[in-house]
């Protein structure tokens, strides 16, 4: 195998933030120092900073059943690009992934595709109808260790009981899309001033904060482990910041949309901005933001979701909701949060590493013996988002316009780069 | 003015400049032939993806009356039924060459998506809940016209009773008539008000009624009652209906307007005939003689406009 030195930059991992040279070999790191040299691949890392790959808890790579949108192989492409070494692939594909053998051929694809380690998630219950549990235990034979079935919320608390409970002995975690469905249909946006104004049905913030808190109630009841999808409401993050105050095994992720954006953004109709749960308010993203400083909200998930431009193109209230995040999200982040730079990128890697149930591979410390799953970005550099050269199929970001900060210059997966100076290397 | 997709959208100026164009096309309406060569060559697209006979009636009588070709489109005769993409649909009548279409839409925002893929104007015949600005316009020119106002509307008690959330005409004339100095006030049960209503609100019809100069009823839809907005009809009519107990109440020179079609025994429990300050007749009317202000602004000249006259 060859060898890879990463050279001239400050590594940052959980242990702490040094100046040095990483020595990569066999796949994993090799050496931590100054001065390293000597290797088939040089990487330059001067003024950017190292750190373990990144891991979404959020992807939809659409792939079985929606390939216009996205494909394993581009959605892939797109995280390495985006920092990412490990994407949990959500599980609303067609067939869904809630039988081994669509489990399989989704991690087959990651593989075969080979520019990130693709973890597929499995259905709570089958076909996502909310009606009959998915067979856990065998999924967790397949490698499964996030279920979920997002895109809707589990709506029967009988049945989301029976889930937890069930789930007591195995080694996953019940991800909920926090959503009670009656209270949000044909829901357009975030129900305030600016739907009133724009003639959208609204989708109220108590629709997702009320699962919150029913999934917190049955946590405590079951003793379950469970994690909260893409929170989006000032509430939820005290409902979660409560429950894990009752030592809770609860955790939560927020998606950088929510973070960046608010429901003015649908003024000019464009459904690009639609997405679910919808943009909110301006004191939402800032007791999201709080929720992130004080570790309230564990990680920054994507919730990638590429959709083709004739989908985003139908009315407003007919398109899919969705917005791409993969290769922004790091951009996105350092743009709007007021964080130190290591609560970012714990947020983004070893954070979402334990979540996901990685942490033995992904998120590790840079340290010699340690799987060399690594990113190199630079973190002042200001860019902005050219929709027709992003590596996703789909071309529905958000982000156009806006100013981002930081950007990754390389991702090195097991060893190998994948990612040199910006460009995929498969 | 490139558009006239929402009232806020133009503001006050063009407000105005819009109410005073439409007197000369009531005059122009009043002639023995009323047709003017003012959009000659022009082409006018009215494209109604949902039904609206009235609506889609008055853009063509406007259109025609100024001169301008007319293409009508209707959904049910589409090929938006044979899975063609609305951009496709715009992108492929544009290219006959349209200088405006007339949108109709069940979706809020239709016009805005519209209006990126084409360069022709675009003029908002009613989208989802969201605007109705011609029909906001001929009810304010209606109102100015019945209080013999020439400019705006000033301390004018405007009284707008029923749906306001699902309803497009509500939105608009909120606008126009606060845009022209009205006070407007709201009634209905909060289920019925969107989540942050754009004026003051009530569900006391009662307490506001002495106090209002004009009384704008909506259409309430049966389909209401499915979405437990209202626990009955027969409760609506009883707490926002206007029965004869309440139009006795109503000040002597107070106007009583509806957008239609009326629910009768609903939302009016008396005859508008026998109303003196019913102006409704005088609104569809009126309506033409808008649209014709409306597409001549768009789409001519006041050159044009003054050969004509």
């Amino acid at each position: 195998m060859t060898t890879l030195v990463i050279r001239g930059g400050t590594v940052l991992d959980r242990t702490g933030e040094r100046r040095a040279d990483v020595l990569v070999a066999d796949g994993v790191v090799r050496d931590v120092g100054s001065g390293l040299g000597d290797a088939d691949t040089v990487l330059d890392a001067t003024g950017c900073v190292v750190t373990p790959g990144f891991v979404d808890l959020h992807t939809h790579l659409r792939e079985p059943g929606r390939e216009e949108a996205e494909t394993i192989e581009t959605g892939s492409r797109a995280a390495a690009l985006g920092g990412y070494t490990a994407v949990v692939a959500m599980p609303n594909t067609d067939p869904p992934q809630d039988a081994r053998g669509v489990v399989e051929f989704v991690r087959a694809q990651g593989e075969a595709a080979g520019l990130c380690e693709v973890l597929p998630a499995g259905c709570i219950t089958i076909g996502r109808a909310g009606e009959q549990l998915a067979p856990f235990a065998e999924l967790v034979d397949a490698g499964v260790r996030i279920f979920t079935d997002d895109g809707n919320g589990v709506q029967d608390p009988l049945l989301m009981r029976r889930a937890m409970e069930y789930s007591l002995g195995l080694d996953m975690v019940l991800a909920q899309h926090c959503e009670v469905s009656r209270l949000t249909q044909g829901a357009v946006m975030h129900e305030g001033r600016c739907c009133s104004e724009l003639g959208l049905p609204g989708w109220p913030a108590v629709a997702e904060e009320l699962m919150v808190h029913r999934d917190i109630e049955l946590a405590r009841l079951t003793g379950a482990r469970i994690h909260l999808l893409h929170l989006s409401t000032a509430r939820s993050v005290e409902l979660v910041r409560a429950a894990k105050a009752d030592g809770l095994r609860v955790t939560a992720e927020v998606s950088p949309h929510h973070l960046a954006l608010t429901d003015e953004a649908l003024r000019g109709y464009d459904p690009v901005f639609k997405v679910n749960p919808p943009l909110r308010t301006a004191d939402d993203i800032a007791a999201l933001k709080a929720g992130l400083a004080d570790g309230t909200i564990d990680a920054i998930a994507t919730d990638h979701a590429p959709h083709p431009p004739e989908d985003k193109e139908r009315p407003l209230d007919d398109a899919p909701p969705g917005m791409l995040g993969l290769e922004t999200a790091l951009g996105v982040a350092l743009a709007v949060l007021d964080l130190p730079l290591a609560d970012v990128v714990a947020a983004l890697s070893w954070k979402p590493a334990a979540i996901a149930g990685v942490a033995d591979r992904h998120g590790t410390p840079i340290h010699p013996g340690n799987p060399a799953n690594l990113v190199v970005f630079d973190p002042g550099v200001r860019w902005q988002v050219q929709p027709a050269r992003l590596a996703s199929r789909s071309r529905n970001t958000p982000y156009v316009g806006m100013d981002l900060r930081g950007r990754v210059r390389h991702t090195v997966l097991r060893g190998e780069p994948v990612v040199i100076d910006g460009t995929a290397q498969r | 003015m490139k558009h006239l997709r929402s009232i806020a959208e133009i503001g006050p100026d063009a407000v105005r400049r819009l109410l005073d164009l439409t007197d000369t096309m009531v005059e122009v309406n009043q002639r023995a032939n009323p047709r003017v060569p003012a959009l000659r060559g022009k082409t006018v697209c009215n494209l109604f993806f949902e039904d609206s006979t009235r609506t889609r009636l008055s853009f063509e009588t406007a259109a025609k009356r100024l001169s301008a070709d007319v293409m009508t489109f209707n959904v049910s005769t589409s090929s938006v039924n044979k899975g063609e993409s609305l951009r496709d649909t715009i992108e492929t009548i544009a290219a006959m060459g349209v200088d405006a279409f007339v949108i109709r839409h069940r979706s809020s925002g239709v016009p805005w998506q519209v209006s990126r893929w084409t360069t022709a104007s675009i003029v908002n015949g009613g989208d989802g809940w969201h605007a109705h600005p011609t029909q906001a316009l001929l009810d304010a020119y209606t109102v100015r016209t019945a209080l013999g106002r020439t400019g705006g509307l000033e301390g004018v008690r405007v009284t707008v009773v029923g749906d306001i959330r699902h309803s497009r005409v509500a939105r608009s004339d909120v606008e126009v008539f606060t845009m022209l100095g009205a006070d407007v006030t709201l009634v209905a049960p909060a289920t019925l008000l969107p989540p942050v209503p754009p004026a003051p609100a009530t569900d006391d019809l009662d307490s506001v009624i002495e106090k209002t100069d004009v009384l704008y009823l909506l259409r309430m839809q049966r389909e209401r009652m499915t979405e437990a907005l209202v626990p009955s009809l027969r409760e609506y009519s009883a707490r926002f209906g206007l029965t004869a107990a309440r139009a006795a109440r109503l000040p002597d020179h107070a106007l009583v307007m509806h957008p239609g079609p009326m629910n009768r025994g609903v939302e009016i429990l008396v005859d508008p005939a026998e109303l003196p300050g019913a102006v409704i007749t005088q609104q569809v009317a009126n309506g033409v003689a808008v649209r014709m202000a409306v597409l001549f602004d768009l789409l001519g000249s006041g050159r044009e406009m003054e050969e004509a006259a």
